[in-house]
């Protein structure tokens, strides 16, 4: 039944990975001619105008390119930086794990902070602290991750003349000093995502700590604990889990900020840098991988509504 | 009327609060001449990196500009580029949300492909690389962040028109023979309309902290006029440990806007519609 539902799932997800490639090929595509010529000029990428134009695969028809450039990438095949002349896919294996390491903390610490502040928060609705964490979620919200990242590199400096240090160790040189780089990245990055995920935890659970069931629960004289936690929580926690999804993107989105602020060599800055030096296949190798990622992560999400809520079958 | 803003004031008192920070931030854009001392872009003889002071509120930067001014002008963008994409994308996404969800079928079913495949891409990526294509600059701006806020609220606002298009008055006024435009006009939009006012409010919080961040990337309006996500991104970082308050102003100026947008929302859904309380972020 399981295995069924995620078959579904997945051929859902195939239409919109295909949008979605068409969206990464057509953005470059979009450029007016002239813009090649500016490349040319600017960056000498090719010896001429026709020669650039078939690196990048700008001179057959639309159709035909897009459906090479799938198969080439069904092959694994990226194309090669312009600026760099490396394959994508070589710079991708060295960068994308760095980005999702960083995703990785930052998802841990917003869920960390958004589940026990938002049951505390349901369960003592209205008392002081539920208007605490409720006004420090809001804070949350509006404060700019990067304005964070500078007032956290800043103001320790300013008052105890502590500096963080703006370099990537690696993990086998130093396993520690790798891990504990990424702990201030991730937790500016996880705290927008996280006041967000309170605020739904906490009004889902209000909402289930309201019905019969859950007076009926205390009625038998059954725990506090139990009550929010397995009958309250459990029940809730799907349209948290829904949001979750949502959020994937935004804290993978957030990582080019974070990465350019902290200097970490991810993914994410390398999509930075191609950008401003309108690096095209490198821009298009990384929307893929980075679509593809969160449509996985998406259906991953999916199949963890099936495991939390037996009643969900498509 | 008045009578209605006290009610509101009294029951949602940081709703209140969050409107009064949003008609601060919309006098400073309309007012900033009058209310700036100085010019933007005007050096101040003599006062190169100064603290804040009784002359210089908030101090002076790197180029011996005031400070204050530059936020009071800094406004000016974030109001221009907030305001603008919320019309647009509001306009945008409530076309593509109330005709999917009306007509369905078919056409609904190819409508949210796509925007499921736009929903994929994590919100920086796509800006980014739509602003790579159309170049830095205020209106590129507003347009890139337009396609992307309306993706989204497209599919909230085709919801809500699932459910009203599924009541009997909705049937009722077919059943008398109206026609879709009347339909359309008539019944599904006033009753979707609190949806999207929320979707706005909201929805400018988002787009004034995605406007700083483009901005703090070097994708938003060019130099020498203020953005406050481009002052802390270039001399705000370089001078940060010798002039911290040039890094700290900005922030604080972001941080306020988009709590005042975010609370005024809040405020206004509670208000509007009891039923998605704490439904969207």
């Amino acid at each position: 039944m399981l295995r069924r539902y995620l078959a579904k799932r997945l051929l859902i997800a195939v239409p919109s990975l295909l949008i979605a490639s068409l969206i990464v090929f057509t953005l470059p595509r979009l450029l007016p001619g002239d813009a090649v010529q500016l490349m040319l000029a600017e960056k000498a990428y090719a010896k001429d105008v026709d020669e650039l134009r078939a690196k990048l695969g700008l001179d057959r028809p639309l159709a035909v390119q897009y459906v090479e450039w799938l198969g080439r990438v069904a092959q694994g095949d990226l194309g090669e930086s312009l600026w760099t002349r490396r394959p994508v896919l070589q710079e991708l294996g060295q960068r994308l794990p760095i980005t999702l390491e960083l995703a990785f903390f930052a998802l841990a610490f917003a869920l960390l902070i958004a589940l026990p502040v938002g049951v505390i928060s349901a369960a003592r609705a209205d008392t002081l602290q539920d208007y605490l964490a409720r006004s420090a979620a809001i804070v949350g919200l509006s404060v700019p991750g990067f304005w964070l990242a500078t007032l956290l590199i800043v103001l320790p400096a300013i008052w105890w003349g502590w500096r963080p240090l703006i370099e990537f160790t690696e993990f086998s040189k130093n396993p520690l000093a790798h891990v504990a780089q990424f702990l201030i990245p991730a937790l500016i990055l996880g705290v927008a995502a996280g006041a967000a995920l309170m605020r739904l935890t906490r009004s889902m659970l209000l909402e289930v700590l309201r019905q019969d069931y859950v007076r009926t629960a205390w009625a038998k004289g059954l725990a506090e604990r139990v009550i929010v936690l397995k009958h309250g929580l459990r029940n809730a926690i799907i349209p948290v889990v829904t949001l979750l999804g949502t959020q994937l993107p935004q804290i993978i989105g957030g990582t080019v900020i974070i990465e350019t602020v902290f200097g970490l060599p991810g993914m994410s800055r390398f999509l930075f840098d191609a950008i401003n030096q309108r690096d095209y296949p490198v821009i298009q190798g990384v929307n893929l991988v980075v679509v593809s990622t969160i449509v996985t992560l998406n259906l991953a999400v999916d199949a963890l509504y099936a495991v939390l809520d037996p009643r969900i079958r498509y | 009327m008045l009578r209605a803003v006290g009610r509101f004031a009294r029951k949602k008192p940081l709703g209140a609060l969050g409107a009064l920070i949003v008609v601060a931030l919309l006098l400073m854009a309309a007012f900033a001449e009058r209310i700036a001392p100085y010019g933007y872009d005007d050096p101040i003889r003599g006062a190169r990196m100064r603290p804040p002071s009784a002359a210089h509120w908030l101090g002076t930067d790197n180029l011996s500009r005031d400070m204050w001014s530059r936020v009071v002008y800094g406004a000016r963008v974030s109001v221009t580029v907030g305001f603008a994409t919320i019309a647009l994308a509001t306009f945008l996404a409530t076309v593509v949300g109330v005709s999917s969800g009306y007509f369905g079928g078919a056409y609904d079913l190819v409508v949210q492909r796509v925007v499921d495949a736009w929903l994929s891409f994590p919100y920086l990526v796509i800006i980014l690389s739509v602003m790579a294509v159309l170049g830095p600059g205020l209106l590129n701006l507003v347009v890139a962040l337009t396609i992307l806020s309306a993706a989204v609220n497209s599919r909230v606002i085709r919801g809500a028109t699932i459910a009203v298009a599924q009541s009997t008055y909705v049937e009722a006024a077919r059943a008398l023979g109206c026609g879709h435009a009347r339909i359309i006009t008539r019944h599904i939009l006033p009753n979707v309309t609190a949806t999207v006012i929320i979707l706005a409010t909201i929805g400018l919080g988002a787009v004034t902290l995605a406007e700083s961040a483009l901005s703090f990337l070097g994708f938003g309006v060019p130099p020498p006029f203020p953005s406050w996500g481009a002052m802390l991104s270039g001399s705000g970082r370089t001078y940060m440990f010798r002039a911290p308050w040039m890094a700290v102003w900005p922030g604080v100026a972001i941080s306020l806007a988009v709590f005042g947008f975010n609370m005024l929302g809040d405020a206004l859904r509670d208000v509007l519609d009891p039923r998605l309380r704490g439904a969207t972020r």
